[in-house]
């Protein structure tokens, strides 16, 4: 299933990162990080869904502090 | 402009003033420039400084906010503090600039998209009521008012008007709609009130379809964007250990002055930094899609877009894609009374037929001005052969070849049709009085398209066609088809692309209705006016509202333009970087020159890519 998340990040290149970053997270088949339309579709385990976001809101800062992922 | 950026252009200004004013007392001989250079870097400096030591604490190190802090930081330690302050102001600029640069086209491609309708009118006991879109149920009558955006799908009921369809095709003529027309959802109520009876619920209107594809059209990524975000990914670790390098090993090796190549490291720190590269593709990139949607072709991503830049065999369908797919009249050959009268004639002993070429003639005759159809009486039907009728006092035969011979007409008088379509033969009293023949037309523009589309590069075209082989031939040589397949079924065609696709490049062009395995299967599927077919719109890659195929020229044309302005960014980025390395190596750059391989460069790169947004006009009367 995929899903659509809004999300602010400031530069392209922090979008990649932040991309490949929840892209290894347990359980993601695929995630992909829209600098343009600054949002994030994820395609994961439904089960491990909220665990999943959980991790996402931390790569992302870890990446770039000012960044945030709304879900 | 966001709060932000109004902020972060105040904090700009104040920190230039204050640069103006330390380098000019320091040349006024005044000591106190200093503390006007330490007070502008620590104002234009703070957040950077902030965010890498914060950003270093996660563990991630090679981020431009910690290459900017060194590279200043540096530049303070030895002593060059008005440089630290100019390198730290010239990135802030940079960095307003693109994010000025990315709102400002995101806020012209939302525009863009901005069909949404945000209510429908529903009338009850005579008091018209607003409702949200998406409770209004199929079956439903609502009413749109002028100037108002239609908000659902469906039928005119009742009431007259013009269209404006812009913002979905492109196409600037209105549409005149009527009792019976279809109308589609996102198109603008010009001139009359229309009573419109919904067919689709909201989420299965064409404008919910198209929001949908256009919003997910960017996720799907071009090869020349990934390749940038690999390239990133290598490049600033690979300039960060350069930079390492320069710093300790001169000095150590060849006892060369530890400043001035700490200095030279620093420089290559402010170039490292791949921001440029990595705004200026997917910018391009979504102002070619952006700039497309515009013009009514929607291309579902920006590898689609690539695609269609490299695609050099094109695949067309026949029917509703290079001809109309509608029958019309299309020759009038009377004996020896007048065409309008033959027409009339014609028309009248058919008027009760529902046969598709009766109904064409139906059409064509009510068009004539002036021209009443007398009535028709004692209409007999020959089954297979045409239709016998007493018009205006005199037996009128309309049918085919069989018909007239057998009513005793010599087929010698019979003219042969052009073998486009049908041939309809007319007799009065047993005498052959001409012929109407009703066939597919070719669309105006395909034959334009085609020629511009070989100046575009495109190498070969190939039609299929489910009809026969007199037909195919007439339309190919007609528009300039290179290879023709008559007389084929849906699964042939998939078989015959396979075999295409393994020479080169295809696209196939379709009009949606049976081929969507074959619009799955092609390198790029482009689906022609496919408003209406769900299926179409599913398996295609480049979705074109209005069925011309002079809207592929442009599309392809985008296609161009985009990847041109991508590569000249991709390459003019690296380019000037490389080169300011090496000059900065050898000591022949200094900093000033590094900020300009970066924010410069960027500049430059964000400017050339908000070109995308602009379509190429194409003229058609380009022979």
């Amino acid at each position: 299933m995929k899903k659509t998340y809004k999300m602010e990040v400031d530069c392209a290149n922090c979008a990649a990162k932040i991309e490949d970053a929840i892209r290894k997270i347990d359980g993601v088949n695929e995630a992909r990080v829209n600098f343009m339309t600054q949002k994030l579709v994820l395609d994961c385990d439904e089960a491990r869904l909220n665990d999943i976001l959980k991790e996402a809101r931390k790569a992302c800062r870890r990446v770039d502090s000012d960044s945030e992922l709304y879900c | 402009m966001t709060k932000k950026q109004k902020k972060g252009l105040l904090r700009i200004g104040i920190t230039a003033g204050l640069y103006a004013a330390g380098i000019a007392a320091e040349h006024a001989g005044w000591n106190g420039y200093v503390w006007l250079m330490v007070a502008g870097y620590v104002l234009i400096s703070y957040d950077v400084l902030r965010k890498s030591a914060i950003n270093i604490a996660h563990g991630e190190v090679f981020d431009e906010n910690f290459l900017m802090s060194v590279a200043s930081l540096g530049a303070v330690a030895l002593g060059q503090l008005d440089e630290a302050v100019a390198v730290m102001l010239f990135y802030q600029i940079g960095e307003w600039f693109q994010s000025y640069a990315v709102s400002k086209s995101r806020k012209s491609i939302a525009a863009l998209m901005d069909i949404r309708p945000d209510y429908a009118n529903i009338e009850e006991n005579g008091t018209i009521r607003q409702v949200d879109p998406e409770e209004v149920q199929p079956g439903t009558v609502i009413v749109v008012e002028p100037g108002e955006r239609v908000p659902l799908d469906g039928v005119v009921e009742n009431g007259d008007s013009s269209l404006d369809t812009s913002a979905l095709t492109g196409e600037s003529v209105p549409r005149h709609v009527h009792p019976g027309s279809e109308v589609i959802s996102g198109c603008i109520n010009q001139t009359g009130v229309l009573y419109v009876r919904t067919t689709r619920p909201y989420g299965q209107s064409t404008v919910a379809k198209v929001l949908e594809l256009v919003e997910n059209a960017t996720d799907r990524k071009a090869p020349a964007e990934q390749f940038i975000t690999r390239f990133a990914r290598v490049y600033t670790p690979v300039v960060c250990g350069l930079a390492l390098g320069l710093a300790v090993l001169p000095p150590l090796l060849f006892a060369q002055p530890w400043h001035v190549w700490i200095y030279r490291a620093l420089t290559f720190l402010v170039i490292s930094c791949p921001c440029a590269l990595v705004i200026s593709v997917p910018l391009s990139f979504f102002g070619g899609i952006g700039g497309a949607s515009k013009a009514g072709i929607l291309v579902k991503g920006s590898t689609y877009l690539e695609a269609l830049a490299d695609v050099k065999t094109m695949v067309f369908d026949k029917t509703g894609t290079i001809t109309k797919g509608t029958f019309q009249v299309t020759d009038i050959q009377p004996a020896d009374l007048s065409a309008d009268r033959l027409l009339v004639l014609a028309a009248a002993a058919e008027s009760h037929s529902s046969h598709p070429i009766a109904q064409s003639i139906l059409e064509k005759a009510h068009k004539l001005p002036n021209q009443p159809l007398p009535a028709a009486g004692k209409v007999q039907e020959v089954a297979g052969q045409g239709v016998s009728a007493l018009v205006d006092g005199s037996r009128v035969l309309a049918g085919n070849e069989k018909l007239m011979i057998e009513s005793g007409i010599p087929a010698d008088v019979l003219p042969e049709g052009s073998g486009m379509g049908t041939v309809v033969y007319v007799a009065v009293d047993g005498v052959y009085a001409g012929m109407i023949e009703i066939s597919d037309q070719i669309k105006e523009d395909s034959r334009v398209a085609l020629t511009l589309l070989r100046q575009y590069g495109l190498k070969k075209f190939v039609m299929l066609t489910g009809d026969n082989e007199q037909v195919a031939r007439r339309v190919a040589g007609e528009v300039g088809i290179d290879e023709y397949h008559a007389r084929l079924l849906p699964q042939d065609k998939v078989e015959i692309l396979t075999h295409l696709l393994e020479q080169n490049k295809t696209a196939f062009v379709g009009d949606g209705i049976n081929d969507a395995p074959v619009l799955a299967a092609a390198d790029v599927g482009i689906a022609m006016g496919a408003l209406g077919s769900d299926a179409a719109i599913e398996a295609a890659d480049v979705v074109l509202m209005k069925d011309r195929l002079s809207q592929i020229v442009t599309a392809i044309a985008i296609a161009h333009k985009t990847l041109r302005i991508v590569r000249q960014n991709i390459f003019f980025a690296i380019a000037v970087k490389v080169l300011i390395l090496i000059l900065g190596a050898l000591g022949l750059a200094n900093m000033w020159a590094a900020v300009f391989a970066d924010v410069g460069v960027a500049f430059l790169c964000i400017l050339n890519a908000m070109r995308c947004l602009r379509v190429p006009v194409i003229s058609l009367d380009r022979k």
